[in-house]
């Protein structure tokens, strides 16, 4: 087997592993509560049979392991038990949010990607110039922004002053993919200038730090053409931070959502978190973090193995 | 006094973030003094404009915006500071135990690290508070110890260096102890990196409350703080209020002030001498 599937293998070993262990520890994280969790949750006041029957409901008569042998098979049948607040499965609540979130992140992610490698690009050709310290000064400034407060301007600007976009992006599976679209321009631009911040200054640092190399410099003083020495010399190794760059600022998206989703009323993983643990109800908490955490690991998992595949040194038998 | 003398040379970006940083700690330690009203005192209608009385207008309730946003200033403020103390704290100590010990200490808290570093920070913590409930000491003990991961590897990096030195070893050789070495031989030569990363992960913290107070989850009203200023006002935005943008605005006024300042420091401590 070639080095570079092994060390593909490994990874993903690694990713299931990491899993594996989030999983775990989100069910021993319900064990370690001080106290009853049932007493805890319904409060004193609760008559010993409801505390019973909630037993029951989150399978607390069992021992653990056979509780957490339960859970993760039923995870594994798509299966994730039912929401304490208002008893209906939770795998139903999750589905189309899930797919709503993927959506905003998807289309947040068209956007962005291009337009931060094209202006990281050119920042780091031109650096220390003009137009790459106003790109600094501009991102610097947006990334000390919290994400809430974009949001809130964008509202201000677009939204109340202008009415251009809706302040509110209530969809629903009944409108076309147009309609849709409309709907989520506004959290889809607070996100996008958010990672664009984060993304182009990064793009920034690794073209930098290949521009500066040795081989970079081999080029210059072999006479080639500026342009030559961009794409074939460092385009090629370049390549594999700034896939790992676009991966990783994916990840961060999965996970930026939660504020943005709250900002817009959007129906997405991120709403549902935070109105599942204001509610505690723990199943839904449960079974949506460890959806997020499964989306982080195999994002970051991917540009690992991007990052792999297209570096030409690791590629290239020791 | 070392301090003023390099404050002196400093770029004016780096004194612009400093005189920054200090008017929100002099705002946030005399703010019952400079204060209009009081925390909680309710003096006009909803969402007054501004006026002579009420320099910045009035909240959802009708309390002060401008005494709100100075208290604010001491809580939001005290509490990331705390939290960030305490983050550097657990994950210095563990990252140089791990340098210094190397061997199964470095393995076990690197893979812990790993497995708390392969989950997203925001979900993590949203995660655990639901399950212990919200209170502030909660919440500094919660991000303090998601935070000290980032502070661990950077600590740990840093000592792995340091521990390789001649004076160590001949430390290490006149049979110093492990708590000793820490203390006298790597903190102070890890000093410059770990300063700038303090007002970094401050960033990080004061944001990450801000936004926890925003989703509603982190601290809890009638207590100001900018987070939930944010969120308890954002419905003026619709009636075209712009008042949720004075506690937002204020957040960010302090972030990129220690982003400032942080810039310069990196600068010194990387000793780059070729960017003015």
């Amino acid at each position: 087997m070639s080095p570079l599937i092994t060390l593909v293998l490994k990874r993903v070993g690694l990713g299931v592993l990491t899993l594996w262990v989030i999983s775990v520890l989100i069910f021993v994280g319900v064990e370690l509560l001080p106290g009853d969790l049932a007493e805890e949750i319904l409060g004193q006041n609760a008559t010993p049979e409801t505390v019973a029957a909630f037993r029951r409901e989150l399978k607390l008569d069992l021992p653990p392991h056979a509780r957490y042998l339960a859970w993760l098979g039923g995870l594994t049948e798509g299966d994730l038990g039912n929401s304490l607040a208002n008893g209906r499965p939770i795998a139903e609540l999750i589905g189309w949010r899930f797919a709503n979130t993927l959506f905003l992140a998807a289309s947040t992610a068209v956007v962005a990607v291009p337009i931060s490698i094209f202006l990281g690009i050119l920042a780091a050709l031109y650096r220390n110039s003009l137009f790459d310290r106003l790109i600094s000064m501009a991102t610097l400034s947006t990334i000390s922004f919290p994400d809430f407060f974009v949001a809130y301007i964008l509202i201000a600007l677009l939204s109340v002053q202008l009415l251009l976009f809706p302040s509110v992006s209530n969809i629903n599976p009944q409108m076309s993919l147009l309609e849709k679209l409309y709907a989520i321009v506004l959290p889809c631009l607070t996100l996008t200038l958010v990672v664009v911040a984060h993304m182009m200054r990064q793009t920034r640092a690794a073209i930098i730090n290949i521009l500066s190399s040795p081989f970079i410099e081999m080029a210059h003083l072999k006479g080639l053409r500026r342009a030559r020495v961009v794409v074939r010399h460092a385009f090629p190794n370049a390549l594999s931070p700034v896939i790992n760059v676009v991966a990783l600022n994916l990840a961060y998206l999965v996970a930026g959502v939660v504020i943005v989703e709250v900002v817009f009323a959007y129906p997405g993983m991120g709403q549902l978190l935070v109105d599942s643990v204001t509610k505690r109800d723990i199943p839904v908490v449960q079974a949506s973090g460890l959806i997020f955490a499964a989306t982080y690991v195999t994002l970051n998992l991917l540009a690992d193995v991007f990052s792999i595949i297209s570096n030409p040194r690791l590629r290239a038998p020791r | 006094m070392a301090f003023l003398q390099l404050l002196r040379e400093s770029p004016i970006s780096a004194r612009i973030g400093v005189a920054m940083i200090l008017f929100n700690i002099l705002a946030s330690i005399f703010a019952p003094l400079v204060a209009p009203y009081g925390e909680t005192e309710i003096v006009g209608d909803v969402w007054a404009p501004m006026s002579a009385a009420n320099w910045l207008g009035t909240d959802q309730v009708g309390r002060d915006m401008l005494t709100r946003l100075l208290y604010g200033a001491r809580n939001t403020i005290a509490i990331a500071f705390a939290t960030t103390l305490l983050s550097f704290s657990v994950g210095i100590v563990f990252g140089f135990l791990a340098a210094t010990l190397k061997g199964w200490v470095d393995q076990v808290l690197s893979r812990v690290v790993d497995i708390m570093m392969a989950f997203p920070t925001l979900v993590f913590a949203l995660m655990v508070l639901s399950v212990v409930g919200t209170s502030i000491p909660t919440l500094i003990l919660v991000i303090a110890l998601l935070d000290s991961t980032r502070v661990y590897r950077l600590s740990r990096a840093v000592a792995m260096d340091i521990e390789v030195m001649e004076f160590v070893e001949a430390a290490r050789l006149r049979g110093e102890r492990i708590w000793w070495l820490m203390r006298h031989e790597i903190l102070p030569n890890a000093m410059p990196p770990l300063v700038a990363e303090f007002g970094l992960r401050f960033c990080f913290v004061f944001l990450f409350i801000a936004a926890l107070s925003f989703l509603g989850l982190g601290i809890q009203p009638p207590t100001a703080d900018w987070g939930s200023m944010v969120r308890e006002n954002a419905g003026a935005i619709t009636f075209g209020i712009f008042v949720p943008l004075w506690p937002a605005a204020a957040i960010a006024f302090l972030t990129i002030g220690v982003n400032l300042v942080v810039d310069w420091f990196l600068h010194l401590a990387s000793g780059l001498k070729d960017y003015e």
